[in-house]
C-alpha cells in the first residue's frame, strides 16, 4: 500500500465515512474506492455486499482475477434515550455486539454510572446531550423513556440525521400520539414512518432482557439484511 | 462497521510518516476455524515492533519475519499457514483452520 492509499483510509475513517482497499493478490496492484464513488464503481455490487455484512472477502471479478476486499466500515454506535430497566439489558448487549453506547436521560437519578457501568451515561436533555455526540448513518437510536418530553426531541435529532435504525418504545396507541405530537412539530411522512414501533421483533418479549434482545435483533436485521428484507 | 482495528492502521501512516519501513500484513482469506477474520491486520516496523494480530498470536511471529524481508524487497507475498503445511503447524496454527495473509510494503 502507498502512503497516500493509507492516508486517504485513514482520513476517511477518522470522518466516519466507509472506504474500501481492493487488492490483486497475485501482484499487489491496489485502489482505493470511497463511499462516495460507489454507485459508479465496476465492483459496485461486491462492495456493496461487503459493506452491509461488514465483511472484507476475495471475490472474482469479471475478468476471472482474484481481488481482496478489505472493508473500512465506521464502528457503529448506538444512543439509548432513557437510562430505565430496558437499556440496563440492552447496553452491555449492544457493547457485545461491537458497538459504541451513549445513554442519555436527564434524570440524574437514573442516569449514574453504578446503574451503566462501562458505558458512556450522559446526564442531560437531549438538545444538551446530543449534538455533540455527532449521531450518523452507523448509529442505531433508541428512545425507551416512555415521556414524550425526553423521547420526542430526541427522536428529532434523529430525523435530521440519517441513523441506519430509530426505535421508540409505546404500543400502538402510544405511538399513534406521538405520530402526532411529531407531525405538529414539522416531523416528515417520511421521518415518522422510519421510526420502528412497537419497538423489537415480535418475540412474545417481557422480561426487561427480553425486550433487550428483541430490539438488538431488529438492529441487527436493519444492519445486515439487503434493504427490501429488512424488519 | 463493527471493526475496531482502528488505531493499527493509524500507526502504520505514523511510522511511515518518521522515516520507518513498514508492511502491513493483512487476513485475506480463512477456512476453518481462524482466529481472526479476513481483513484483520498487522503492522510491523523495521525494528521488528509490530501491532494488531493476524491469528491471535498463533502465526505472528512467522509474519514479523516475512514482513522484515518484505521491508527489504518491496515485493509483496501472499503466505498461506495451515495445519496441512508441517511448518506452519510448527509456528502454531493449531486450531484447524488455514489463513492467507497478504504482506506488503507501504512505499
Amino acid at each position: 500500500m502507498n502512503l497516500e492509499t493509507l492516508a486517504q483510509v485513514n482520513i476517511e475513517r477518522a470522518a466516519r465515512r466507509p472506504v474500501f482497499v481492493v487488492t490483486d493478490v497475485s501482484n499487489g496492484d491496489q485502489r482505493l474506492v470511497k463511499a462516495a464513488d460507489l454507485a459508479s464503481d465496476p465492483l459496485r455490487n461486491e462492495l456493496s455486499k461487503q459493506l452491509r455484512m461488514g465483511k472484507s472477502a476475495v471475490v472474482e471479478a469479471a475478468d476471472g482475477k482474484k481481488l481482496f476486499i478489505n472493508v473500512y466500515a465506521p464502528t457503529a454506535k448506538m444512543v439509548i434515550i432513557g437510562a430505565v430497566h430496558i437499556s440496563q439489558a440492552l447496553a452491555p448487549l449492544a457493547r457485545s455486539l461491537g458497538y459504541d453506547v451513549t445513554v442519555v436521560d436527564p434524570r440524574t437519578a437514573f442516569a449514574t454510572p453504578e446503574r451503566f457501568p462501562d458505558v458512556n451515561v450522559v446526564a442531560e436533555w437531549p438538545d444538551v446531550a446530543l449534538p455533540p455526540l455527532n449521531v450518523d448513518h452507523y448509529t442505531a437510536f433508541v428512545a425507551v423513556t416512555h415521556d414524550p418530553k425526553i423521547d420526542d426531541p430526541a427522536l428529532l435529532h434523529a430525523f435530521k440525521s440519517n441513523c441506519f435504525y430509530i426505535g421508540a418504545l409505546g404500543s400502538r396507541k402510544t405511538h399513534a400520539k406521538r405520530v402526532e405530537r411529531l407531525k405538529a412539530q414539522g416531523a416528515t411522512d417520511a421521518d415518522l414512518a422510519s421510526i420502528h414501533a412497537p419497538i423489537g421483533l415480535p418475540i412474545g418479549a417481557i422480561s426487561p432482557g427480553e425486550v433487550a434482545v428483541a430490539i438488538m435483533a431488529q438492529i441487527t436485521a436493519q444492519l445486515r439484511l439487503p434493504k427490501e428484507g429488512a424488519a | 462497521m463493527l471493526d475496531r482495528d482502528e488505531d493499527i492502521l493509524q500507526a502504520a501512516e505514523e511510522w511511515k510518516k518518521a522515516g520507518r519501513g513498514v508492511a502491513l500484513a493483512t487476513v485475506v482469506e480463512t477456512w476453518g476455524s481462524a482466529p481472526r477474520p479476513a481483513g484483520s491486520s498487522l503492522v510491523i516496523n523495521d525494528e521488528g515492533a509490530f501491532l494488531g494480530s493476524v491469528s491471535g498470536g498463533c502465526v505472528e511471529g512467522a509474519v514479523v519475519t516475512e514482513a522484515l524481508d518484505i521491508i527489504a524487497s518491496g515485493k509483496p507475498k501472499l503466505l498461506e499457514f495451515g495445519v496441512a503445511d508441517e511448518t506452519a503447524f510448527n509456528v502454531g496454527l493449531s486450531c484447524g483452520g488455514t489463513i492467507r495473509v497478504f504482506v506488503e510494503k507501504v512505499a
